[in-house]
């Protein structure tokens, strides 16, 4: 195949960006999307010119490093795949792509297609947890928990936090990333405990990173590699609302 | 080079008891004063750090990721084991030790591995009590399936991403300890250096990965958790940036390498679809229980369809050597089994590289439905990968290495022979032997961080009378200026080759000689094969950019650079092994049908080396001996 790339080029996060165009001759259907970025990196190392920065690890849909808009879709097309996963013979030959990083106030950009999300992990200590020393668990049947609530509390658990969400929602909300946690922990007997403090940390810290509010697009959800549902965007509602009332 | 294991005295059940309860506690009002500096935020690191913090000490903790939550250890599939006996099926802390010592060909340390299965039941409670979703059954209890290696069901999962849930665990807890000021987390960071002050490990070097800019860190005592060196191979399973460069700098800095030969091959992972391939990925083993494996018995049928192949014409290969387990023979045994046959020109896919795992049969007999239910996701990855659909087409499989054994040498205490320095995880050699058992790893990472390294790093921090230095000491300036000179000399090469394919061209003779099976004349051919490359890559390598920036080229080469000096190491080590052992396979030493036979007598011990130069190790012995188990001679027949 035959592409044709408009890459963003950003050399550092003071400077400014434009797009690029690349020529990508020679994309094999079985390549993954970040190996035909390989390959068209080391073109542009034998050429002279520095290779495009981004950011990837697993390449198997599970770490949330890979992280691009393609043709202005969060991970690309296809559904329920992060780009790492997602593999050349989607395209055709002959096609334009255009290539950016997960935009949004609160990601800003450090160099081409790489972002910082540390906001994420600020998010997280703000609550994200329970708050269990090493050594003081009982045993672990000791409570039981109903199937039906650890599959649930998985459902939400599954996010990756790659951000594709913020990325897809006009107001670059985070209310799926951090909904999911706090979803995931108020399913489960051991979460409860911290739910009201927790709800309210977390989402404070969600405003105070910058991330816009959710107006129910569900656009995250259409993005989201893990198919996180929006759902537990309401229950993190009823939560926040929850301790509200009871601090009130 | 004196290696002293420092197992404790007395019967193997107590001897952990014993110790936990004599090892010298650090008084509370110090440990605020005391500092401890955490490579590596996966499963190992994580909880490692998390747990020190609760303890009191202040902790500096770093990975090269944006974001502790995407350590390597996030892939990990299919569980992790603990004696809890919850399935009342005979389970028991004795029976897990001697699965874990049989599975690793007694090559592992008796005394460590116990100490690994007593603390096993703790983890599952303390993940648990961390809001870990595990699989639970109809009652609200905990469920388990089982692994290879054991008669017992004793793995506890979260779906197929048992490894990602615990780390988020460890996360949260390590997330919590730095709002609470009791951590620092340097994320974005790669340690480039050991800080080493009169015998004692008092410090890192680490490049901020954003800025360029080289960082002096100093503690009393430093931890690494780096993980494994399977990408020594170029393919593997791992994480891209999986490297050796922590434990192997550490290594060149006096730590000894043990066993780095022994490497884990996994049988069932998607076929490699052409030269731009960037990494493989495992399909989990589950699929060999309704897959048959074959290939044709004719070389000249590689290329036809395989539903064209006639029921005569193919060969399975696994149910004809092995007519008691089949297609459920061990990793060791079935990967060698797919790479014979490979070897015969029989491969099937492109490069011959390949073989099938087809479920035709199982389709027909218990419906497309019920392999759907149990495998779906499994054949949906596959055909996102490969663009083929199992239920119609056989897939495709072959191996690829996936986890190292060995690393570098620690004692009882997880202390390496440098004084002060502690490893952990994948990145020490401590607990699987020669080879690793499934759902093992996760457990020992999670064993290191959780329940052993916060007790006997006491024994360092309380008896050490080595003080803290400030990062002024010319020890710090030498270690900075020593990894400056080595990003200068990567920056200043402008050659004609890029780092890719150097370590491409790198991990083919890896794979080629010292892969799944490997023999002598392979081997010399190896390590007369890495030298020359190695001085070509100093020559003629290019790397772009500056190093005052985001380069990932640059780190790039910088981890190359090691795998080009380690795996001469990883050779050495292989060619002194004259014996097969889990997954050290010796072509030589083999029976007549090609099982792995094992030297007790010449090579129970522990391969230490000790770093001299690029290829001029210096060999130390640490004897194992058994106390409570008997060498035995695994059998699959
Ligand atoms: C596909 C796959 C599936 C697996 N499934 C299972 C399973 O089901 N059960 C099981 O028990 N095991 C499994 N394993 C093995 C297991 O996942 C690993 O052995 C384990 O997670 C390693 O954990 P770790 O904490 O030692 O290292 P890692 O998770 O590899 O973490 C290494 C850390 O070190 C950091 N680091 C490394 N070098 C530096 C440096 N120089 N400077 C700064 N930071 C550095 C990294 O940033 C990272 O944070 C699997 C492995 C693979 C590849
Ligand atoms: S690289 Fe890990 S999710 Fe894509």
């Amino acid at each position: 195949m035959k592409l044709t790339l408009k890459v963003w080029r950003q050399t550092s996060a003071k400077s400014r960006g434009k797009l690029v165009e690349y020529a990508a001759p020679d994309v094999s259907p079985d390549m993954s999307f970040l190996e035909m970025l390989d390959v068209v990196n080391e073109g542009l190392i034998a050429k002279g010119e520095e290779p495009i920065a981004f950011d990837h690890d697993c390449r198997e849909g599970i770490c949330g490093a890979c992280s691009l808009m393609i043709d202005g879709e969060a991970h690309g097309p296809e559904n329920l795949t992060t780009t790492c996963q997602l593999h050349m013979r989607k395209f055709n030959d002959g096609d334009t792509i255009t290539i950016e990083p997960f935009r949004a106030r609160a990601f800003p950009v450090i160099k081409d297609l790489v972002v910082d999300r540390a906001p994420f992990d600020r998010i997280i200590a703000a609550g994200g947890y329970v708050s269990v020393s090493t050594g003081s668990a009982p045993d672990g049947n000791a409570i039981p928990i109903p199937k039906d609530d650890a599959e649930t509390a998985m459902d939400a658990a599954q996010c990756i936090g790659c951000g594709a969400c913020v990325a897809a929602c006009k107001n670059a909300s985070a209310a799926l990333f951090v909904s999911a946690k706090i979803a995931h922990l108020a399913t489960l007997p051991q979460g409860r405990v911290e739910r009201e403090a927790r709800a309210l940390s977390m989402l404070a810290q969600a405003d105070h990173e910058g991330f816009g509010g959710c107006t129910n697009t569900n656009a995250c959800e259409a993005a989201c590699p893990k198919g996180i549902s929006v759902s537990f965007i309401a229950q993190a509602n009823r939560e926040y609302l929850r301790a509200v009332v009871k601090k009130a | 080079m004196k290696l002293d294991a420092k197992i404790p005295s007395g019967p193997l059940a107590s001897k952990w008891v014993r110790h936990r309860s004599e090892v010298k506690l650090v008084n509370p009002a110090n440990k605020r004063k005391l500092s401890v500096i955490v490579v590596g935020t996966g499963l190992a690191g994580a909880s490692a750090a998390a747990s020190l913090a609760e303890l009191g000490f202040a902790v500096k903790a770093f990975c090269f990721q944006d974001s502790p939550r995407r350590a390597h250890s996030i892939a990990a599939q299919g569980g992790i084991n603990a004696a809890k006996n919850y399935q009342n099926d005979g389970d028991s802390v004795h029976r897990l030790f001697y699965d874990t010592i049989k599975g690793g060909d007694f090559r592992s340390r008796e005394a460590n591995v116990h100490r690994l299965a007593e603390v096993s039941g703790a983890i599952i409670d303390q993940c648990v009590a961390q809001g870990v979703p595990f699989a639970r059954d109809y009652g609200g209890f905990l469920a388990n399936r089982s692994f290879g290696g054991a008669q017992v069901s004793r793995t506890f999962y979260a779906r197929g991403q048992t490894g990602q849930q615990l780390l988020l665990g460890a996360y949260q807890a390590l997330e919590r300890m730095i709002a609470a000021g009791s951590v620092q987390m340097f994320s974005r960071h790669e340690m480039l250096e050991l800080v080493v002050v009169n015998g004692h490990c008092k410090g890192i070097i680490a490049r901020d990965l954003v800025t360029g800019a080289l960082e002096r860190h100093a503690a009393d005592a430093v931890v690494l958790g780096t993980g494994g060196y399977a990408n020594v191979f170029f393919l593997s399973t791992n994480a891209k940036a999986s490297n050796v460069t922590a434990i192997w700098r550490a290594h060149k800095k006096g730590a000894a390498f043990a066993n780095p030969c022994y490497t884990q091959i996994h049988p069932t992972c998607i076929p490699v679809a052409g030269e731009h391939q960037s990494k493989l990925t495992l399909m989990s083993e589950s699929l060999r229980n309704d897959g048959r494996v074959w290939v044709p018995k004719n070389a000249e049928d590689r290329t036809k369809a395989p539903r064209q192949i006639a029921e005569s014409d193919r060969d399975y290969y696994l149910e004809r050597k092995y007519p008691s387990y089949g297609n459920l023979a061990p990793r060791d045994i079935a990967s060698r089994g797919a790479k014979q046959v490979c070897d015969e020109g029989r491969g099937v896919g492109p490069g011959g590289l390949g073989v099938y795992l087809d479920f035709a049969n199982a389709i027909s007999r218990l419906g497309e439905a019920t392999i759907k239910e149990r495998y779906g996701n499994l054949f949906e990855m596959y055909e996102r990968i490969t663009g083929e659909d199992a239920y119609k087409v056989p897939m495709r499989i072959f191996p690829a290495v996936h986890y190292t054994m060995g690393g570098l040498w620690v004692d009882y205490n997880l202390m390496s022979s440098i004084e002060g320095l502690h490893v952990i995880g994948e990145a020490n050699f401590s607990d699987h032997g020669a080879n690793r058992l499934g759902a093992s790893a996760l457990m020992q990472g999670l064993a290191d961080g959780y329940f052993v390294l916060p007790y006997t790093i006491g024994a360092y921090l309380a008896g050490s009378k080595a003080p803290r230095p400030d990062v002024t000491h010319p020890a710090f300036a030498e270690a900075e200026a020593a990894a400056r000179a080595q990003l200068d000399r990567l920056l200043a090469i402008r050659g004609k080759r890029t780092v890719l394919s150097y370590h491409r061209e790198l991990g083919k003779i890896l794979w080629n000689e010292c892969g799944m099976a490997r023999n002598k004349a392979g081997l010399e051919k190896a390590l007369r094969a890495i030298p020359p490359l190695r001085a070509e890559f100093w020559e003629n390598l290019n790397v772009l950019g500056s190093g005052a920036e985001l380069n990932q080229s640059l780190e790039y080469a910088g981890r190359v650079a090691d795998f080009m000096e380690f795996a001469e190491l990883l050779c050495q080590d292989a060619l002194h092994r004259e014996e097969s052992c889990g997954g050290h396979f010796r072509e030589e030493h083999q029976t007549e049908d090609g099982e792995a036979t094992r030297d007790d007598e010449r090579f129970a011990y522990v391969a230490a080396w000790e770093y001299g130069g690029p290829g001029k190790s210096t060999l130390h012995k640490e004897p194992l001996v058994y106390e409570e188990v008997k060498m035995a001679t695994r059998s699959y027949k």
